[in-house]
């Protein structure tokens, strides 16, 4: 199964990034752009048929490595 | 840091592969600065899960005093070893260039050769150096003397109240982003983190002859 794992920074926190993207985003004319947040997609292929262990497993993943929990939050979706 | 650390001690120091599963008996465990696994993901992330940092958790676990310097701090958090995470600067630029860090306290074994109050020069060099933590998080840190050091005058990378350094609540474990590793001999242009490094030696010599 394919699974998307979409890790973003918790509200509040500071994304200079994200920020880097709005100003770009203005510079090119995007003038009604406001908050730009920039995260990270992950997809896995799990060897496995179950859609809810697939997506237990991810959120597993997510806790132990793909996201810190600190200043991150994620959320999964099983894709296929 | 391998110079610093055979420079204070006269000894020379365990070198230790990250696929180690084991670790020998040692004073104290350093996690240098540098990149690991291309820092992906985050600074840090992929090596806080590296074989060695299995034996390095119970280490510190039975109170064995790290010492964790840019990438080995951010790795240090990583692990859930030292509390808060390191962010992208707030400038998004790469910072190589000297900071001033106060001491916050010096009743530590990493601290001990300086007075609370100090300012000494340190090099940095980090893409992530911006230390943050919710706000409950910051206030019990600081309530809790947990802040080893904070930049003094421009706090270059955007940290939360400028908190250079954090301990563990036990204070045996410290991690920091400048390099203080990198100013111990004149011929480095100064020996402004020499303190740090004399502190633990000195530390560990009467902790043995106790």
């Amino acid at each position: 199964m394919k699974v998307r794992v979409t890790v973003m920074l918790k509200d509040g926190v500071l994304d200079p990034p994200g920020k880097a993207i709005g100003h770009a985003l203005h510079t090119l004319g995007f003038a009604n752009v406001g908050e730009v947040r920039a995260g990270r997609v992950i997809e896995l292929e799990l060897d496995e048929t179950d859609a809810a262990r697939a997506r237990a497993q991810a959120d597993e993943m997510g806790r132990q490595l793909l996201a810190n929990l600190v200043i991150e939050s994620f959320e999964t979706e099983v894709l296929a | 840091m391998a110079i610093a650390l055979r420079n204070a001690s006269g000894r020379e120091p365990v070198m230790l592969w990250h696929r180690q599963d084991t670790l020998p008996e040692l004073d104290l465990v350093v996690l240098p600065g540098g990149f690991s696994h291309g820092d992906y993901l985050r600074s840090g992330a992929m090596a806080a899960h590296a074989p060695i940092m299995g034996p390095v958790r119970d280490f510190a676990a039975r109170g064995g005093y790290v010492l964790g310097v840019c990438n080995g701090f951010q790795i240090l958090t990583e692990a859930q070893l030292l509390p808060g995470a390191l962010l992208r600067n707030a400038g998004m630029r790469f910072l190589s260039q000297d900071c001033r860090l106060r001491v916050e306290r010096n009743d530590t074994v990493f601290t001990r050769n300086w007075q609370a109050g100090d300012v000494f020069r340190a090099p940095m060099a980090h893409g992530d150096g911006n230390y943050a933590a919710d706000a409950d998080t910051l206030d019990r840190i600081e309530g809790e003397g947990q802040v080893a050091f904070r930049y003094e005058g421009e706090n270059h990378n955007g940290s939360a109240r400028a908190i250079a350094g954090v301990f563990s609540a036990n204070l045996r474990v410290c991690g920091l982003m400048p390099h203080p590793e990198d100013l111990v001999d004149p011929l480095m242009g100064g020996t402004d983190g020499k303190p740090l490094f004399d502190g633990l030696v000195e530390s560990f010599v009467q902790g043995a002859a106790q």
